[in-house]
Formats: structure tokens, sequence, C-alpha cells
């Protein structure tokens, strides 16, 4: 259970609407949960990965409309610092119920400004729904542009999607090419904070997704806090999302829970490894987690 | 779950409280004002179930107001600082208020209590840095550390110099003021609250916090010290930050996740985001610290930022008039 965090219920759903799901990730849970809360007044705007300035770079946005939730599908393999436009939320744009989708860690960000708001002035109570994704691991935009165009030699301007599933990173294009490399090459591609992360399914989040343990075009979504509850459930009722149970769902949990487990535990292990203790000469490196 | 269930049970188990006091109030109540010219009630039932509420008569038409028996004495110490973090506590409203209804009583403050000598007192909140030049300003820094048990450096003034790092002296009325300390290189301080200015929110924080750990029982006091363990290890960490850390601390360390905390926290925008990273404008930077105390991997605390929702649902609830 610690691996998952704690959650009051746990789905397989998609969008109940064609269009969201036409070019989102997986069930396109993010956006029709935003679309949903946006049109009804529970958030007033929403922090998103935006498309950037180049292919597959995205920039932290904030939606105010449905079109600009939609032009932010999809999973953008690079760092978005989404937790830079929190204060500007609520200065330049005004808003006082803020959405915010993130990883693990941008939503660990975001409870910490919420309970230390060092220098978060009037951020704390206007965070209304924080939408969570799982992540194994994150790529600095040369990165993932060295994985795209050296190992899969696919251009990144053509390409129309990225997914990692199945030990592989898949690009894919117009033509419908499809390149793979296997998780093995892109490792040392990843950004080395992740490799100290303690967080697979976005424990903190009032509502967290992602693609494994359900089928394609299917996500698997827990739902965490009342808050997260009760949109969650309006948004079903309301037809914006599509929810069944996780029972008898392959690979469901199970594969969740292993893949929560082996990150997490691996990551246990390198920080321990950080303090060197078997090497006298080395120093520790910094440990966060007090 | 469980100690923050009980911890609740034990705040509002029986039930709210003291309606409509607010405005008859004195701004500071005198400490050492006999107990039985205070008016105890209603019996603020709003505190812990442990906690010794004497029963005392009620005094039909009281002078003043006092409904909480065992409140903590708080008081804001001025040194060289720009007043913005006095501003910040009191940009509270009435939620400043409700702490000093029931938390807290201000006994020694520039401009809102009137009291000349820093007075015995549980918190002292520091705002400013101290000046070399200034003997005042010296003996009244020796006197807070003496008078106070827990010492608060309010700001980045206070805790790392900021600005007034940059003072040369010159300005009028004390042209000769120009070397400005925070306040830890001189005495021992307890906790920070970094930030120019801090924000009020962080400020409420620390002072619910303080009056758990000095008041609370045991469970109370455990919720407290894990919260400001953090605010408490920065006050150790030193008296030097500035945007820089976030490169030598942070990405130099290989920890950062590039969640762009920092440049959210940071007032002045000296801080942006390439490539994912923080890139600091240095000569921007002004050395308040926020940056790298915001950070997610400068310190976190499972235990205290996975009971969130519970923490905070406890702060509106503790903090409603
Ligand atoms: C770096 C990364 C690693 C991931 N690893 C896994 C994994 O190991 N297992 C798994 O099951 N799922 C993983 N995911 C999540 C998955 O790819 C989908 O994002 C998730 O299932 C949501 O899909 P959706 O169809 O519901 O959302 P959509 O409706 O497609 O919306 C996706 C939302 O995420 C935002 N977004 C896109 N990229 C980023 C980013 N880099 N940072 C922050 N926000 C972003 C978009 O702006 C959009 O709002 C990962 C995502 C990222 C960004
Ligand atoms: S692995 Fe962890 S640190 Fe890296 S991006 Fe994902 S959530 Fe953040
Ligand atoms: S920290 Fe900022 S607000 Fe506080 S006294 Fe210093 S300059 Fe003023
Ligand atoms: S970069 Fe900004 S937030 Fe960080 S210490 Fe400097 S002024 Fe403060
Ligand atoms: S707040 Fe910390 S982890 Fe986040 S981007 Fe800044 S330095 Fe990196």
């Amino acid at each position: 259970m610690e691996y998952l965090g704690q959650y009051k219920a746990v789905y397989k759903a998609k969008a109940g609407c064609e269009d969201i799901l036409a070019k989102s990730q997986d069930g396109g849970i993010v956006t029709a949960m935003f679309a949903y809360a946006l049109e009804t007044g529970i958030i007033d705007g929403a922090i998103v990965a935006g498309p950037g300035d180049e292919a597959y770079k995205p920039e932290p946005m904030i939606a105010t409309t449905v079109d600009e939730l939609l032009a932010a599908r999809g999973t953008k393999y690079s760092i978005s610092p989404n937790m830079a436009l929190i204060k500007e939320a609520t200065r330049s744009y005004g808003l006082d119920k803020i959405g915010i989708v993130g990883t693990p860690c941008q939503i660990q960000a975001l409870r910490k400004a919420q309970l230390y708001p060092i220098g978060m002035r009037d951020v704390p109570d206007k965070i209304a729904l924080a939408m969570g994704i799982f992540c194994m691991e994150n790529f600095p935009y040369q990165g993932l542009f060295q994985m795209v165009e050296d190992h899969c030699a696919t251009k990144i301007d053509n390409v129309t999607k990225m997914d990692i599933g199945k030990g592989k990173f898949s690009v894919y294009t117009e033509r419908g090419v499809n390149s793979q490399i296997p998780l093995k090459v892109t490792h040392k591609y990843e950004q080395p904070g992740c490799h100290v992360c303690l967080d697979y399914v976005a424990n903190m989040a009032d509502i967290s997704t992602g693609s494994v343990g359900t089928p394609d075009g299917w996500s698997t979504v827990f739902v965490r806090s009342a808050a997260g509850e009760a949109a969650f459930n309006k948004a079903v009722e309301a037809g914006w999302i599509v929810a069944e149970s996780m029972d008898g769902v392959k690979p469901g949990l199970e594969l969740v829970t292993k893949l929560a487990t082996e990150k997490i535990d691996k990551n246990k292990s390198y920080i321990e490894h950080r303090n060197h203790a078997e090497h006298a000469a080395l120093k520790p490196l910094r440990n966060p987690y007090i | 779950m469980g100690l923050f269930d009980k911890f609740k049970s034990l705040l509002f188990g029986k039930g709210d409280v003291s309606e409509g006091t607010q405005d008859e109030k004195p701004v500071a109540s005198k400490q050492d004002e006999p107990v039985s010219a205070m008016h105890k009630s209603p019996v603020n039932e709003a505190k812990p179930a442990d906690m010794k509420v004497e029963q005392k008569p009620i005094i039909q038409k009281p002078k003043e107001e006092k409904p909480v028996a065992d409140k903590i004495t708080v008081g804001h110490v001025h040194m060289s600082g720009c007043t913005g973090c006095l501003v910040s506590l009191a940009d509270n409203y009435e939620g400043l208020l409700t702490i000093l209804d029931k938390y807290a009583d201000l006994v020694y403050c520039l401009t809102l209590a009137d009291v000349r000598h820093i007075p015995k007192m549980d918190v002292a909140l520091v705002e400013g840095s101290v000046c070399l030049n200034d003997e005042c300003s010296m003996e009244e820094i020796l006197e807070t550390r003496e008078n106070a048990t827990i010492v608060v450096a309010l700001g980045g003034c206070a805790c790392y110099g900021n600005t007034t790092r940059f003072c040369r002296g010159g300005q009028q009325n004390q042209p000769q003021h120009e070397a400005f300390l925070p306040i830890g290189d001189l005495i021992k301080v307890d906790v920070y609250i970094p930030a120019c200015a801090p924000t009020p929110q962080q400020i409420r924080n620390v002072c619910l916090m303080a009056y758990l750990l000095l008041k609370g029982n045991d469970e109370q006091k455990a919720l407290a010290t894990a919260y400001l363990t953090p605010l408490m290890n920065l006050a150790a960490a030193g008296t030097e930050a500035c945007g820089c850390d976030l490169m030598t601390e942070v990405i130099n360390q290989g920890l950062c996740c590039g969640c762009g905390s920092c440049a959210a926290a940071c007032t002045v925008r000296a801080v942006t985001m390439q490539y994912g990273k923080p890139q600091v404008e240095r000569d921007l930077c002004i050395k308040c610290g926020a940056c790298y105390a915001q950070c997610p991997r400068s310190f976190f605390s499972f235990d205290v930022c996975g009971q969130y929702e519970s923490i905070t649902n406890l702060i509106t609830e503790v903090m409603k008039p």
C-alpha cells in the first residue's frame, strides 16, 4: 500500500468524448477532468504542459479554455516545470481555483508549497484540483532529442506520438512508422534527479492517472482526496468520464504495484548508496528527505 | 492518519467556541495582569482536551476579553528591516485576530503593541538584520535571545541578510551604518522563515505550530516538531543563502527534478527555467533564501507533506474565527 499511496477508489477509465480521446495519451483522463472542471467552475484555469517552440519540448501554460486544454493533450517525455506558473496563475491570471497536472515530484512540490508556502504568498488555498500522472523517469530535452533522432532515427518534427510501455520507448509518425528502442538504451538520458524519486503514482495528487494497468486506450485512475472524489464522481455522472471497476482487469494493479515497488526500492537503495557508507573515503551526498 | 484524527478530536472534540469576541480583544494583553480580571468564558473548548483550563467564575461584563487561558506570548522584534515582514504578519487579516484571540498574545510589537522594552516571551519573531554600528540594536538582539524561548528569524534579512547585505552606509540620518549581519551571526536562532517578504501563510503556520510545540500534548508536540524541524535545520545550516544554492545544493547534487517551484518562489524573478532547470540571474538575486527553501529537493518530509489534506483541513478549521 505504501507504494501506491492512499486512495479512496481505483478505476479503469477513459474520457467520454471522442474529441478528447483523439489525441490524448491514454484515456484522456487529465484533459477530460480539467475540461469538466472548467465548464462547471470547479477550477477557473489549469496549468498544463503546452506545446513549446520546438517539437515535444513542453512549455508550462495556463489553460483557461477547453481549446487550450486540447492543445496540451499527450505526453511529452521532457521536463515541463509546471510549478513555475503556480504563483503567476494567482497573479497575472487572477485564478482563485487552480487546476494543475504534474508528475509525482511536481505534486510533491505542490503539497510542500501548500504546507510550507515560503515563497508562495496566497497560493495554499487556491489549489482546487491536482492531477498527478504516473512517472518512472523523465528526460531533459536534449536527451529526448537524442533518443528520437539518433537512436530511433526519426526526425522529431515528424513525430505524432511517443510512448513508453512494455519495456520499450516507441515513436510514431504520420505514416504509421513505429521505431522502438529498449528502455535500457534510454536510461543514460534520464535526468539525475529522477534517481532519488520515491513516488511512482503521484501519491499526493487529488486524482492520479497513468497508462499502466489497463488496456490500450484506457487509463488507470486513483481517486485520492475528498476534492478529487467529489470532482471525479460528478464528471462520471455527467458523462465526461467512463469509469469501470478494476476487478478482473489485466494486467491490473498487480503490474502497477510491481513497477512502483521496483522504482521506489531501486531509488531508495540509490539514496542509501549516495551515503557511501561502504567507502570511507567518500563524503556523503545530500539527502533531501528528512 | 491516526495521529491527525486524534489531534483533530483533541482540538475540536468538544465543539466550538468563542463567538464574536474579536472586537473586544485588547490589542496587547499584559502578561502580569491578575488572572481574576480576565474573562474566562466561554471556556475555550477549541483547545486541546488535556490542557489545563481553570474554571473561573463568569464575569458578566468584562472590561477585557480573554477567552483563552493558556496562550503563548509572541513578540515582533524590529531590527534593520523595511517593516514588510510585519505587514506580512498583519496580512493574515482576520486570521491574525484569530491567532491573537485563541493562541497568542502579542506582547511586543512596533506600532501594534505599545511596549518599550523587550519582555519575556515564548516566541520572538525577529525582522531585519543587525547593524554593528548600532549599539541599541546590538543590545536588543542579545536581550531578545535572553528573553525569548524560541527565536524565529522572520524574513530574508533576519535569516540571510537579504537586501541589507548590499548596504554600504551613507543613508541619511545614519550614514555610518554599513555593517549588517543576519541575526544568526550574532545569536543562536531556532527557526527560520526565509523569503522577502515571508508569506502571511508561512508565518501563520509557524505561529500555530509553535503554539502546539509549547502548549500541546505529546502528539501535538510530535506534529509541531515534525513540521518545524526543516525550518530549524535551515537555522542550523547557516546564515548565507542565495539563488546559487539551487546550483550547488540541488543541481550539482543531482537532485533537481525540474519542477519550477524555485522560479515561482522568487520575488524578484531572478530565476527562470531553461531546459527544465533553474537559471539564476545573479545580479538580480537579493539573497532572500526563498527559492532553495521552497525547493522540494532542499527538504521534503513524507510524514508532513503526505498528510497535506488533514493538515490543511486542520489549519482551516483552527483558523476559523
Ligand atoms: C515524463 C513522464 C513519464 C511517464 N511515465 C509513465 C509511466 O511510467 N507509467 C504510466 O502509466 N504513465 C506514465 N506517464 C503518464 C502517461 O504518459 C500519461 O501522461 C497519463 O496516462 C495521462 O494520460 P491522459 O490520456 O489521461 O492525459 P491527456 O489527456 O493526454 O493529458 C496529458 C496531460 O499531461 C500533461 N503533460 C504532458 N507532458 C507532461 C510533462 N512532461 N510534465 C507535466 N505534465 C505533462 C499535458 O499537458 C496534459 O495536460 C508518464 C508521463 C510523463 C510526462
Ligand atoms: S521520476 Fe520522479 S523526479 Fe523524475 S520526473 Fe518522474 S516524478 Fe519527477
Ligand atoms: S525580509 Fe524583505 S520584507 Fe522583511 S524586512 Fe527584509 S526587506 Fe523587508
Ligand atoms: S534567486 Fe530569488 S528567491 Fe532565490 S535567494 Fe535570490 S532573490 Fe531569493
Ligand atoms: S525547485 Fe528545486 S527541484 Fe524544482 S526546479 Fe527548482 S531546483 Fe529544481
